[in-house]
């Protein structure tokens, strides 16, 4: 039951072949089994149980809330959720309890969705691997599949054990993780740079950035507000799709949310024919750095959309070399301002000082951000110093300018998605992972995937195959900003043709259960 | 983990124009105490010497003042500019704030249909130019009571730029002269209020509360000096100034240190400088020695605010969803400098009576249903509002709203006056009774108190006789031509008649009767008309009179023998006494 998509589970609940509780209770228990990976950062079980109860109660009289009641979904720890935790997998928020639930929280819970927890990340959701919060770094359940243990053990070079286990990508890492190792059927994200679409290609799932103004930001934590979207983890491009469908539109409470109605629910219909496509093939995305096995897949992709009749072209985005630097530049900008609130005053850590109120300010972000986090607000508030804001911020806004055009233009010349790589590689090692630093893995795995969010375009990551490894491969579809529709069926399309095999984990859980079976799951105690 | 020991609240808004010396580059000080969600405007002065400071000594330069001021206003609005908590004065600390105003993280600024109105009305009636698109900014600093660390301004382009405000200042000798002054607004902008400070020293804690709709006006004040025809001076800026009063003495005062402090051979600092109230002096505020940068930045949250107007309204547009500048044009009202000048021309008031009017909250308004409900003059209306009202008002330090007399209640009062029901002085009578809000119409006082004016003529006469009779050395000072004498007469039959008749009336009556009335008893008058062959007619008894006319003709103590008829009569008979008089 676990292993099915959200759409499989959402029939079996309606059918009655299994009851909220039940499949609350299984997905539970495997969380704790998989405790390990440190997927969750807070484990809301009697939430979960408590909404599973009343899911069930509504399928007894027949009064189900629709697709998502009684689904097990997961939230990434940087959107608020009432009563429960919200750390942002920083010292900073550490016992923070927000009063309010995010707009997409709360439009999950009104669907009768049930929250299974609170998922790990990048301190602020800044960083590529999941690797950089105060919780620890997420382990990628592919380490542990059949497919990769096997291809490892044919590997007369590889260690054995343990201690090379994968990264999951990030920042939305442990979102990924949940989903991928079956503890919930989706889970929200956040897509900065890329932050939602890289996790899912290196676990094997669907990663889906919705056209920025589409979804709700509030009660999502920001890292850039002009470029945060909130992303969505499935296995599948229907399962995304419904979950967009229930997210989607206007909030009153977030002025950058487009008022014109979503067609909803938004169901995809199913390709018959791709001959009146135009894929657009963006000849800067070719870098040096890409790996061979990548390249080679993403021009299989290419051949096979040309092969079933669409048209394929290669278009130029020529300021893509210039994108990392300028999305470096805005960020940066953009969590020095955000992060101004983290003073230790109203909420969240504080420092033991009480010398003055500057004193207290400086030891208690000191002591609440990590490197990374400081290390950005340090270059953001260099870059808006009077002196240096036109020569940096306002330059890098022009480029972003240009950056936006390109994708214009591209559609303009009559390209309906655009295709590309979602990362450079498959997941890496978390030792080999660490060698470099967060800014300069950031600015390697964002590569193809932040010039979107300066555009504010959909996007999505589609898992393809597995590398030589025994790993999961994914390649991004870009589309035009608010033809999201669009762009997931053509996504789904494409899902259909590549049959991308399931994450094989049985023997993790028999290898895990055993060791794991006597401890404790952390569950959070409710603060209503 | 930090419990909140500093209290928080909500935002209030307001507005704020400020004016800045033109051209000038500008840059606000650094936070200080109590300031608000608003909408700021700054306004460039028009630079003549506004203040000749000093008198320029033999061979010295004279020196020209250069001010200009930075104006926050709070918006009348139910709601914040970003937020829907209410707006209330004088609520509870904290009892205001949403979670977007406790600057919880992931909360998003919603900008405010009324807020902008309000901006965009402003700038109509201060004759700027409305920018169709404007644009949000953060200013970044840290201060407790910014819990955001950044205050959402409009720092780059804000919704109304270059206006002017012209108004007049009664500084002529002539009464009534007023004097046209221009001021220049550079621009208004839409502002987020901070929350307020209050520092606790005993504990040595800091209590801040986010409620933010404490006071509905601060002005900044940048001031500097300059020699005329030379560059700009040095300019200070003195902060969080709350009243006029405070305001101009603040300016007075940094003028004149400014100019001591540069003949001394001193500089003056760009610092940021408050004002002691007690002492009446501006004071350095030396906590903000390093230098602030305040990191502009567009607000990422808020999409660049559009208006509209006729021309460019999009077709099917959602009314809800636009703003449109000609609509709220055509409901701007009258605008202070129209009715003033309306209000001369219309009632014939004084300039300065007009400004009176219109200074106090709600007072045109009374006045005008006055005017609506009365048949009194328009003069007399505006007397009885500017003099009696308003003395009442001040005294009790009411606003025009609380007070116990409505306009008609004041206008019936004012058409018994009219129609000469009561005396002037029984209606300021009525009107003390009236202020007791005892709920009593001004007829039902006027009845009580028999505060009628006499109607009965002959009944008049009598009671201006027996005054006569009863004084006759201000009867004798009337004749003697002391024309003030009589009003002391018409004093006296008032207060013999308990103030109920009518002056005009009393006047006349004396009038008539003085002018045949000598004063003197029969028996006097016998005695008079033997001496003076009959020429006097009056026959009222006055001893003094009498006896002084008497001593006139004979040494003291000696008896009267005869007297010759040397007396002048005048027509009448009357014998002309003027020259009895010492």
């Amino acid at each position: 039951m676990l292993g099915r998509t959200l759409r499989e589970a959402s029939a079996a609940l309606k059918q009655g072949q299994i009851t909220p509780t039940e499949l609350c209770q299984k997905c539970l228990s495997l969380i704790k089994k998989t405790k390990f990976l440190n997927a969750y950062i807070t484990v809301s079980e009697e939430v979960a149980l408590k909404q599973a109860e009343e899911s069930e109660k509504r399928y007894k009289n027949g009064q189900s809330l629709g697709d998502l009641d009684g689904i097990p979904i997961a939230v990434k720890d940087n959107f608020s959720t009432s009563g429960i935790e919200t750390t942002c997998a920083s010292n900073m928020l550490k016992g923070y309890v927000p009063p309010y639930n995010a707009t997409v929280v709360q439009k999950l819970l009104d669907q009768g969705a049930l929250l299974m927890g609170k998922t790990n990340l990048d301190e602020f959701a800044m960083g590529s691997g999941s690797t950089d919060g105060i919780f620890g770094p997420v382990k990628n359940p592919w380490s542990y599949s059949k497919q990769y243990r096997e291809k490892k053990k044919q590997n007369p070079h590889s260690k054995s054990g343990d201690s090379d286990w994968l990264i999951t990508g990030g920042s939305s890492g442990g979102s990924a993780a949940a989903v991928s190792a079956f503890t919930c059927y989706a889970a929200l994200g956040s897509d900065t740079g890329g932050s939602t679409r890289n996790p899912a290609a290196h676990c094997g799932l669907v990663g889906f950035k919705p056209s920025y103004g589409l979804v709700s930001r509030h009660g999502l934590i920001p890292l850039v507000n002009s470029m945060d979207v909130p992303g969505i983890l499935t296995r599948c491009v229907d399962d995304a799709a419904m979950v967009l469908g229930v997210l989607a539109g206007h909030d009153p409470k977030d002025s950058t949310t487009i008022r014109d109605p979503v067609n909803k629910p938004l169901v995809l219909s199913s390709l018959a024919d791709v001959s009146k496509l135009c894929i657009g093939i963006p000849k800067e995305y070719l870098v040096p750095e890409l790996s061979s096995e990548i390249q080679s897949l993403w021009s299989r992709a290419a051949d096979l959309f040309e092969s079933q009749g669409a048209k394929v072209i290669e278009v130029s985005l020529p300021h893509t070399s210039y994108s990392i630097v300028c999305y470096h530049v805005l960020c940066t900008s953009e969590v020095a301002s955000n992060m101004a609130r983290f003073d230790g005053l109203q909420y969240g850590h504080r420092c033991d000082i009480d010398v003055s109120t500057e004193a207290m300010y400086a030891a208690t972000r000191r002591e609440g951000f990590n490197d990374v986090v400081r290390g950005r607000i340090l270059s953001g508030n260099f870059f808006l110093l009077k002196e240096n804001y036109e020569n940096y911020f306002v330059k890098a806004q022009k480029v972003r300018r240009l950056i936006a055009n390109d994708f214009v233009n591209a559609f303009n010349s009559g390209v309906d998605v655009l295709l590309t790589p979602t990362t450079l590689s498959e997941a890496v090692p978390y030792l080999e992972f660490i060698k470099e630093d967060n800014r300069t893995r950031s600015a390697q795995d964002d590569i193809f995937t932040q010039a979107v969010n300066m555009a504010g375009l959909p996007a999505v990551s589609i898992p393809v195959a597995l590398s030589n490894q025994g790993l999961p491969i994914g390649l991004q579809f870009i589309g035009r900003a608010f033809d999201d529709q669009q762009l997931l069926t053509v996504a789904k399309w494409f899902e259909k043709q590549v049959q991308f095999p399931v994450i094989q984990l049985q023997e993790l859980m028999d290898d895990c259960s055993a060791i794991l079976e006597n401890e404790k799951i952390a569950s959070v105690s409710l603060k209503q | 983990m930090a419990a909140p020991v500093l209290r928080w609240g909500c935002r209030g808004r307001r507005w704020a124009l400020a004016c800045v010396d033109g051209g000038s580059c500008y840059r606000r000080g650094p936070p200080t105490g109590s300031t608000c969600d608003r909408i700021r405007g700054q306004s460039s002065v028009a630079q003549q010497p506004l203040h000749t400071a000093q008198k320029p000594r033999k061979g010295e330069h004279k020196w020209a003042a250069v001010v200009g001021l930075e104006i926050h206003a709070q918006i009348s609005s139910n709601s914040k500019l970003f937020s829907g908590s209410q707006v209330h004065f004088s609520a509870p600390p904290n009892s205001l704030v949403s979670f977007f105003d406790a600057s919880l993280p992931g909360t998003l600024p919603v900008l405010n249909r009324r807020c902008v109105e309000a901006a965009v009305m402003t700038g109509l009636a201060l004759n700027c130019h409305i920018n169709k698109k404007s644009l949000f900014d953060r200013k970044h600093y840290f201060y407790a009571d910014l819990p955001a660390g950044y205050q959402i301004t409009q720092q780059r382009l804000p919704i109304a730029v270059n206006g002017s405000l012209t108004y007049g200042i009664s500084a002529g000798k002539e009464r009534g002269q007023v004097i046209p002054k221009r001021v220049r607004v550079k621009q208004i902008q839409l502002e987020q209020d901070s929350g307020k400070s209050l520092h606790d020293d005993l504990r040595s804690q800091t209590l801040i509360d986010l409620n933010r709709a404490e006071g509905q006006l601060r002005v900044d004040a940048n001031i500097s000096v300059h020699h005329p025809g030379q560059p700009l001076g040095v300019r200070t800026e003195v902060k969080n100034l709350n009243s006029i009063r405070f305001l101009a003495k603040a300016i007075d005062y940094e003028i004149q240190r400014q100019i001591s402090e540069l003949e001394n051979g001193g500089e003056i600092l760009n610092e940021t400088r408050s004002f002691h109230e007690k002492l009446g002096c501006t004071v350095s505020m030396r906590d903000k020695e390093a230098k602030q940068d305040y990191r502009f930045m567009p607000e990422p949250n808020l999409p660049p605010l559009l208006l509209y107007d006729a021309t460019s309204l999009p077709t099917g547009a959602d009314p809800q969803q636009v703003i449109n500048i000609d609509q709220i044009r055509e409901t701007l009202p009258e605008l202070p400098s129209v009715t003033r000048e309306r209000l001369v021309q219309q009632y014939g008031m004084l300039p300065e009576h007009s400004f009176t009017l219109l200074n106090e909250v709600g007072l045109l308004e009374f006045f005008q249903n006055v005017i609506k409900e009365t048949r009194a003059e328009p003069k007399k209306v505006t007397s009885w509002v500017l003099n009696i009202f308003l003395g009442y008002l001040k005294q009790e330090n009411l606003a025009v709203s609380e007070s116990p007399v409505t306009p008609s209640v004041l206008a019936e009062l004012l058409d018994l006056l009219d129609s000469r029901t009561i005396s002037s002085s029984a209606a300021k009578q009525v009107f003390e009774e009236l202020w007791k809000r005892e709920g009593k119409t001004p007829g039902q006082i006027v009845s009580e108190k028999q505060l009628e004016l006499m109607q009965d003529r002959g009944a008049l006469e009598q009671f201006c006789y027996s005054v006569m009779k009863d004084h006759p050395q201000v009867v004798m000072d009337v004749k003697k031509g002391n024309s003030r004498a009589i009003n002391k007469l018409i004093g006296l039959v008032r207060k013999a008649t308990l103030n109920r008749a009518d002056p005009a009336m009393i006047k006349e009556i004396l009038e008539k009767q003085l002018s045949t009335f000598c004063g003197m008893c029969e028996e006097h008058a016998r005695l008079l008309h033997r001496y003076t062959h009959g020429s006097v007619i009056c026959s009222l008894p006055s001893h003094h009179l009498y006896l002084a006319f008497l001593s006139m003709l004979s040494p003291p103590n000696s008896p009267p023998t005869t007297v010759p008829p040397l007396f002048p009569t005048d027509r009448r008979g009357c014998v002309m006494f003027p020259s009895l008089c010492p």
